[in-house]
């Protein structure tokens, strides 16, 4: 064998192991989208809080009040409703573009592995909800939306960890600093996203 | 050096299956088949031969009706697969001196 066909049988062997392991068709258009609609939410829900005229020391109403927090519940499920169906579409369209399978065995590995935090921390925020504890619901939602993106990067793109304990540290600061939750969120949820969905858009999909 | 070349190895699907097995827990067939695009009969005949060799392990059972037959590699498979790809690279080393 020649020492060019040796280096080609090589780094095929390196690529089929790491396409055989890992799910690559996670679009990064889908995180851009995923951020553009956390920031209309983020928008919305500030101007409910705070009113028309801004300044995070003046509020027109506490989150405590029941009506404000089944409309900001209701701005937080659309968003996520919207970020998922984007997510999953695009993902959809790029595999099959690349002639991949969606259902493969690294999908559902990065599925159950995501989804085990995901819904605990879905449960978790439920529950600080019913009992009240409505100052620790970003800051949960960060973490635990960290910890699932970490859990799942074993089975995708590594770059994915680094986002995940990016959210994890944006988690703890926003329990540091209560009552700055929709700063956090805006920041974590919102343009972590898009620079992230970027730069996976130009790494990964041009 | 050529000796630490493996037999089995020869044939680029049989390599190919077993990087796949080496890199995960285990690998069912028809995955298999999507992820190397090679028919059934192909697929079959290469891993009957590794089994022969005692190089993957078959675990079969059923999913509902339809039966379902996933792969992994041995503990001898494993470590064949990986003095094959070292005799490989010392092959580079040694044209480079």
């Amino acid at each position: 064998m020649k020492e060019k066909e040796i280096y080609t049988e090589l780094s095929s062997i390196r690529d089929l192991m790491e396409r055989s392991a890992k799910f690559i068709s996670l679009s990064g258009l889908s995180g851009i989208m995923a951020g553009i609609y956390a920031l209309i939410g983020a928008a919305l829900g500030y101007y409910l809080v705070y009113g028309p005229y801004g300044g995070l020391q003046y509020r027109n109403y506490y989150i405590s009040e029941q009506e404000v927090l089944w409309k900001l519940f209701l701005i937080a499920i659309v968003v996520l409703i919207l970020s998922l169906a984007t997510g999953i579409v695009l993902t959809i369209r790029k595999a099959k573009k690349k002639n991949q399978n969606v259902w493969n065995p690294s999908s559902k590995k990065l599925l159950t592995s995501v989804s085990i935090p995901l819904l605990t921390g879905g449960i978790f925020i439920l529950i600080l909800l019913l009992r009240g504890y409505y100052g620790v619901i970003a800051p949960a939602s960060l973490i635990f939306y960290g910890l699932s993106l970490v859990a799942g990067s074993n089975y995708t793109y590594t770059d994915v960890k680094w986002l995940g304990i990016l959210e994890i540290i944006l988690g703890l600061f926003a329990t540091l600093l209560p009552g700055y939750g929709i700063v956090f969120w805006t920041i974590g949820f919102g343009v972590l996203h898009i620079v992230y969905g970027s730069i996976m858009h130009y790494k990964y999909d041009r | 050096m050529l000796n630490h070349f493996d037999k089995a190895f020869e044939n680029r699907i049989r390599l190919q299956i077993m990087s796949v097995l080496v890199a995960n827990e285990n690998y069912d067939f028809n995955s298999l088949k999507e992820l190397l695009e090679v028919t059934d009969g192909n697929l079959a005949s290469h891993l009957k031969a590794l089994e022969k060799e005692d190089y993957i392990i078959i675990y079969k059972s059923f999913q509902g009706k339809k039966p379902n037959t996933t792969y992994a590699a041995s503990e001898k498979g494993r470590a064949a697969f990986i003095k094959h790809l070292q005799a490989l690279e010392n092959l580079i080393k040694q044209q480079k001196l």
